[in-house]
């Protein structure tokens, strides 16, 4: 047989041994590769639009506290967070949403009457009622939504939520 | 190179006489039955492989044991493949093994000088209804949780020391959050561990003694 363009048999059992082996390790294999990364391979998407009432119903010039809860879901485990953001009308159509966390380590902000300032409860941070510092640790003003991360449709405020 | 490379290694681990003894070994007379060991032993690695693939997933706790078997069967690619191989292989690994242990003692094997491979195959038989009983608890539904009542209610029923085994066996009075744990502690390292040391033990007396041939007619 040597010579000739025909297999030898040798050749052909190797052959057709690595070709089915290969088609036996792949069909094992993969499966086994996508069951141990399928959870990287899913996309968590945390964003979403709130709705936060009719806008008309806030107060002009006072911040109201709105609290909404986020639900995630990791495999078998569901997480449920509570966020609060400060809903501030400016005039009839223009509107600034403040989060309530301190930019300091995450304390929740409350809005004081009296003094027209938000104060954080934990170290004292002091913020004026367009979230700028006005004293203690907060290393920056409160985090904001505008521009494009605040809808009104249909007389329905909405924030565009990021995630935690 | 790939020959010089194999000499390399030949010479230091002895690979040629490796395959010699276990491999190339004499065959009395090709007979299916002489098989039932090695699918069995194919069938523990199996067993042993999608195991661990499932512990990835699996949590052995009351509260999410269930979920998180819901969640490999509905979510993770392929999760029904692996549990389902694992689910079957392990109802056939019991039978394989079954008839193996029929198979060695209608032949009369298990006579000298093959007296330990039979009796540590007794071991291996037991380890086997072992991790079908532990493993049997671990999806945490309803079915898993009475039986696992019923048979631990059973190993009670022994004089004397019965109500002592069952504490022993479900970690306290009742059927809890401590028994799943022990029984998956059993399940995946206890018995695992002791199967693949007589596994070893086994695999080293036949490669030994050799396989019996087949009683004829003037035995």
């Amino acid at each position: 047989m040597a010579g000739s363009n025909q297999i030898s048999r040798r050749d052909f059992i190797k052959l057709t041994t690595v070709a089915a082996g290969t088609v036996i390790g792949a069909a094992i294999g993969l499966p086994a590769i996508a069951y141990l990364i399928d959870p990287a391979l899913k996309a968590n998407t945390t964003d979403a639009w709130i709705p936060l009432g009719k806008l008309e119903s806030y107060e002009t010039g006072i911040p109201t506290l709105v609290t909404f809860t986020r639900s995630t879901i990791n495999g078998w485990e569901k997480t449920v967070n509570s966020y609060g953001v400060f809903v501030l009308r400016k005039s009839d159509t223009d509107v600034v949403v403040f989060s309530n966390k301190c930019t300091h380590l995450g304390c929740h902000v409350n809005w004081n009457t009296d003094k027209k300032e938000y104060i954080c409860p934990c170290h004292d941070g002091i913020f004026d009622i367009n979230g700028n510092v006005l004293g203690g640790p907060p290393p920056r003003p409160l985090d904001r939504y505008s521009g494009d991360q605040v809808e009104v449709n249909d007389g329905t405020l909405l924030i565009h939520f990021l995630g935690g | 190179m790939w020959k010089k490379f194999f000499t390399w290694l030949d010479e230091r681990l002895g690979l040629n006489d490796l395959y010699k003894a276990t491999l190339d070994r004499p065959e009395p007379k090709g007979n299916w039955w002489n098989t039932l060991g090695s699918a069995s032993l194919f069938l523990f690695l199996l067993q042993g492989a999608t195991g661990i693939f499932l512990s990835v997933y699996y949590t052995p706790s009351p509260d999410h044991a269930y979920d998180s078997i819901q969640y490999i069967m509905n979510d993770v690619a392929f999760g029904w493949l692996i549990r389902g191989i694992h689910h079957w292989g392990a109802t056939l690994m019991v039978l394989v093994v079954f008839i193996h242990m029929i198979r060695v003692f209608v032949t009369a094997s298990y006579k000298y000088p093959r007296e330990l491979t039979w009796l540590i195959g007794v071991g291996l038989l037991l380890c086997t209804l072992g991790m079908g009983f532990t493993g049997y608890l671990l999806p945490w539904d309803q079915k898993a949780y009475w039986a696992t009542t019923v048979a631990t209610s059973i190993a009670g029923s022994v004089p004397w020391v019965g109500p002592f085994i069952l504490r022993v066996l479900r970690g306290g009075t009742d059927l809890s959050a401590l028994t799943l744990s022990r029984f998956f502690a059993a399940h995946i390292w206890m018995l695992p561990a002791a199967l693949a040391g007589l596994i070893g033990v086994h695999l080293y007396l036949i490669i030994k003694h050799g396989e019996s041939a087949f009683p004829d007619k003037d035995d």
